[in-house]
């Protein structure tokens, strides 16, 4: 809260820019703690607990959250040609880097052996992905009342293959009265 | 121009249940470009997800990739932003309010009831990618291995990739 009312130090728009290209550069897989070391260690622009004040907002609302912060912290220091800045820094090297990788998959993607590596990246992708959700549902709080959303938003998406629109409405839906029921009950406790 | 339409409208409408971010939209994704519209075939999506993940950069960009076979560059840029914008907007007029709805009971609920169901998105990409990679019983042994061993060590996954390149390439995934 007292980082919120000290005035910001002073970022360029170049700073915001080169500064979220190193973050967008920095990792695989997702680049949410490179952010956070650059943003709160490195360039000290915000205080630890200024970065996740405003990760939560990024964190709740859907959409890329990475971007989100961009939009957040490019706000923050350069108004809305900073919020504008900064995504655009953090997407444009990796979109450059991939969009290179998708000229060499026109030209050479149906190689075979390019066909068997990506067939070998790929199964070591979903197994990343594998883990990530097993540590996602290690830490979802009050398991028994939760872990069988989980399973229903997976046998509706995986195995019935419904539209996910519909599915995530209804499961926020459900899910969300159940946590409003259980918040009632022990209130503040739910965090 | 009607494809580039129809690939922003589908991507925009997408982005605001993008609960999880863009890996969490991977099955639905998956069911728009390859079983709705026959943009692609189930294994050139496996292989762009595959791109994705060895190259660096936010999760949003097997969007991207996905944008870029459907379209080409227009395509790339145009799914790119239909993912990031919406939420952008919404984040940038939000900015500075969110101290007042922070901590509501609604706000806690939804917080709580989203996790749980985010996390089912995220198991069924990951059936999903090892399916349309057209994996046999090697492959998806490979699959379980990654995944017990990224849950029980620090390695970076880079070096999960880098086995998963080895593997395929001798033939053995």
């Amino acid at each position: 809260m007292t980082e919120q009312t000290k005035a910001p130090p002073a970022v360029t728009l170049a700073a915001l820019f080169f500064g979220f290209s190193k973050i967008g550069l920095s990792g695989f897989g997702g680049v949410l703690p490179f952010a956070r070391h650059y943003l709160v260690e490195t360039s000290r622009w915000m205080a630890a607990e200024e970065f996740n004040q405003q990760l939560g907002l990024c964190q709740f609302l859907p959409g890329p959250n990475v971007v989100n912060l961009a939009v957040v912290v490019g706000r923050r220091y350069g108004g809305l040609a900073g919020a504008c800045l900064a995504p655009f820094g953090l997407l444009a090297g990796p979109v450059a880097i991939v969009l290179l990788l998708a000229l060499l998959y026109d030209a050479y993607g149906a190689l075979p052996q390019a066909q068997s590596m990506l067939r070998g990246i790929a199964a070591a992708g979903s197994g990343l992905l594998f883990a990530m959700a097993f540590r996602m549902a290690l830490a979802i709080k009050r398991k028994p009342y939760f872990l069988p959303f989980t399973v229903l938003v997976f046998v509706a998406i995986a195995l019935l293959r419904w539209p996910l629109p519909a599915v995530m409405l209804a499961g926020i839906a459900l899910s969300g009265a159940v946590a409003y029921g259980l918040l009632n009950k022990d209130d503040g406790g739910g965090e | 121009m009607n494809t580039l339409l129809e690939l922003f409208t589908e991507f925009a409408l997408l982005s605001f249940v993008a609960f999880g971010g863009a890996t969490a939209l991977l099955p639905e994704l998956y069911r728009v470009v390859v079983e709705n519209h026959h943009w692609m075939d189930a294994t050139t999506f496996a292989h762009l997800y595959a791109i994705a993940q060895a190259a660096p950069g936010p999760n949003v960009l097997v969007v991207t990739l996905i944008g870029w076979q459907v379209a080409g560059l227009a395509g790339a840029l145009v799914a790119t932003l239909a993912m990031c914008l919406p939420m952008s907007v919404v984040v940038y007029l939000l900015f500075g309010h969110w101290d007042r709805f922070k901590g509501a009971r609604w706000q806690r609920a939804i917080q709580l009831g989203v996790a749980p169901l985010a996390v089912g998105l995220i198991f069924s990409g990951a059936t999903l990618v090892g399916q349309s990679a057209g994996l046999g019983w090697a492959g998806w042994g490979f699959v379980l291995a990654v995944a017990v061993f990224s849950t029980k060590t620090k390695f970076h996954p880079l070096w999960c990739i880098a086995a998963g390149a080895a593997l395929g390439l001798a033939g053995v995934v």
